[in-house]
């Protein structure tokens, strides 16, 4: 198996004016290898995102991606790498129809975005891709309705759809079971561990719940008020009594 | 509505004002002649505001830079609307890729505002440079062009008029097709979620900038019709409070439909009629108008008639 990491950060640092977030983080996700970061709220999980992922420029520090720096590149750039990102706060497109949703995507992806004269359903192989996407996301019956009317859950399914179509690399998942009922976290973490196995795509994603974490990551890093703590696989992890401590005990078993 | 019924509608609706200057007295051609002007005006500015979610307070500098174009061509070339049209709608082709390119980084108010700044500084080369633009003058006292074809004379208020309602259906044909493409879902995309779309790879600038472009092109066709309506080109056109007009007659008919604007622009121009018969102070009526659409018809005239239309089962349920 390749021994390149996919992803390499670097020594990365954030500051907010003076208010240090991240301090020398240093992460590497092996390809297909199912890797999570987890920390409690407020450890910088989501800053870590933001700056591997092109939403912020880090303070410090260096993202390598399958060789290549990425340190600072505008996230548009960062994607047409295939490096991808879903979000911890639902972010899809509200006002357009589901099929719509993952149509722009996958429009993009085909580098047909400046066709000013086609219309945009009249593209067969595109419509097609999307409603298997959809399908396999379990959304085949929602293509028409607009997706700020779908329910929370696959509002949140939606938000993976966009990632896949873009045949990603790398995917970072923000919490991809935030807000959810214990059914719709349960389908959810049957998908990615089902995406992770089937499709070739490396998942990254981070979480404040340990128990999904424990079910589905084949490594872990502990972010704790802005380093790592430890890494190591689960059950590694599991036994750390740094991690215990941080965790104030007993929380960490599933 | 499935699309061919809809191109039924449209072709009803072009048939429609084809006729009208067999029916309607003189004096109302000139005013539907102003009509489908404006409604092209609106119509290109409402592919920012309704399209990419961008409110552009300039679009009427762009409106002004097609009429001077024109104007300037007939003056000083030749008598050719081509050459006129070639002139106008190049000139605010180009004005509006440099604006453009000023602006598109920004987000609702800053884009707002520097789209207004932008166009008060054209209005004051318009207004200032005298040797070229004639000063509050502006331009007048050229010789208008005949129709190629049909050696026809745009004198003739008729012929102005469908002349007019030919150009003005090609830039609606061509705004339509932008709006159906792949291009108008990801410009939809971009205003539903910027970030998101830049997140899935797409320069959210680029596509804006492409946008700009092609509605003040636009807008620069609507200015040629203008200035070859009125045979001349004036400042007050380029004026800020010009810009005004695209923003309520959008508002008015609705943002949300694609013929909303233009709806807008006829109701704009009814009311006009209608209210100054009996008052000089019309603007407070327009005024007292839209503040109800606003608070209470977000979706204008025209999309809240095309919602009560098509919603399913009016009466039987709910
Ligand atoms: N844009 C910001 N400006 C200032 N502080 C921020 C900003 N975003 C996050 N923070 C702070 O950084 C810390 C880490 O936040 P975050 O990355 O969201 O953590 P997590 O995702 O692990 O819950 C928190 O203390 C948060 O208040
Ligand atoms: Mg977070």
């Amino acid at each position: 198996m390749n021994s390149r990491p996919l992803l390499d950060v670097r020594g990365l640092s954030h500051r907010f004016g003076r208010f240090r977030v991240l301090t020398d983080v240093s992460v590497r996700v092996m390809p297909g290898r199912l890797t999570a970061l987890i920390g409690p709220n407020g450890a910088g999980k989501t800053t870590f995102y933001n700056c591997v992922s092109g939403r912020y420029v880090p303070t410090g520090g260096k993202v390598v991606f399958d060789g290549r720096d990425i340190t600072g590149l505008p996230a548009h750039r960062v994607a047409r790498l295939g490096l991808l990102r879903s979000f911890q706060i639902t972010n899809i497109f509200p006002g357009l129809t589901v099929l719509e949703n993952v149509l722009v995507p996958l429009t993009l992806r085909a580098g047909r975005g400046m066709r000013f004269w086609r219309a945009h359903h009249r593209d067969p192989a595109l419509v097609e891709r999307a409603e298997e996407i959809l399908e396999r996301l379990g959304l085949a019956d929602q293509v028409g309705r607009r997706a700020s009317e779908l329910p929370y859950g696959d509002k949140r399914r939606i938000e993976i759809a966009l990632v896949m179509a873009l045949d990603p690399k790398l995917v970072l998942l923000d919490e991809p079971t935030a807000g959810m009922t214990p059914e719709e976290t349960d389908r959810m973490i049957g998908l990615i561990r089902e995406l992770a196995a089937r499709s070739g795509i490396t998942f990254f994603l981070t979480e404040h719940d340990m128990k999904v974490v424990f079910s589905v990551a084949d490594h872990i890093y502990v972010l704790h008020q802005g380093r790592v703590l430890a890494q190591g696989s689960p059950d590694e992890i599991r036994g750390d009594p740094r991690v215990r401590e941080a965790y104030l005990g007993g929380s960490l078993d599933p | 509505m499935g699309g061919g019924s809809r191109a039924w509608l449209g072709l009803g609706l072009l048939a429609g004002l084809a006729l009208c200057p067999l029916v309607v007295p003189m004096y109302w051609v000139f005013i539907l002649t102003e009509v489908l002007i404006m409604g092209l005006l609106a119509m290109s500015f409402n592919l920012l505001f309704g399209g990419a979610g961008l409110l552009s307070f300039g679009q009427a500098s762009l409106f002004g830079v097609g009429a001077y174009g024109a104007a300037l061509v007939l003056l000083h070339g030749p008598p050719s609307l081509g050459l006129a049209f070639a002139a106008g709608v190049g000139g605010a082709a180009l004005v509006s890729l440099v604006i453009g390119y000023l602006c598109v980084r920004r987000d609702e108010i800053f884009f707002a505002m520097l789209t207004l700044g932008f166009g008060m500084m054209l209005f004051t080369v318009a207004h200032n440079w005298r040797e070229v633009t004639g000063g509050s003058d502006g331009l007048s006292g050229f010789a208008l062009p005949t129709l190629p074809v049909l050696g026809l004379s745009l004198f003739d208020p008729r012929v102005m008029y469908w002349f007019t309602l030919a150009v003005v259906a090609a830039g609606v044909g061509v705004l339509w097709r932008v709006h159906r493409s792949s291009f108008g879902l990801v410009l939809r995309a971009s205003r539903e979620n910027r970030e998101r779309l830049a997140f899935v790879g797409a320069s959210v600038a680029r596509y804006r900038l492409a946008a700009f472009v092609v509605s003040g092109t636009l807008s620069g066709a609507a200015g040629v019709l203008f200035c070859l309506f009125n045979q001349m080109a004036t400042p007050d056109v380029m004026h800020w409070a010009y810009s005004a007009r695209p923003v309520l007659m959008a508002v008015l008919g609705g943002s949300t439909v694609f013929l909303g604007p233009a709806f807008g622009a006829a109701a704009f121009f009814a009311l006009e009629q209608a209210v100054t018969s009996v008052t000089d102070s019309w603007m407070i009526v327009l005024g007292a108008v839209l503040i109800p659409v606003v608070l209470y018809f977000p979706e204008g005239i025209l999309g809240t008639l095309v919602r009560w239309v098509s919603r399913p089962g009016r009466g039987d349920r709910e």
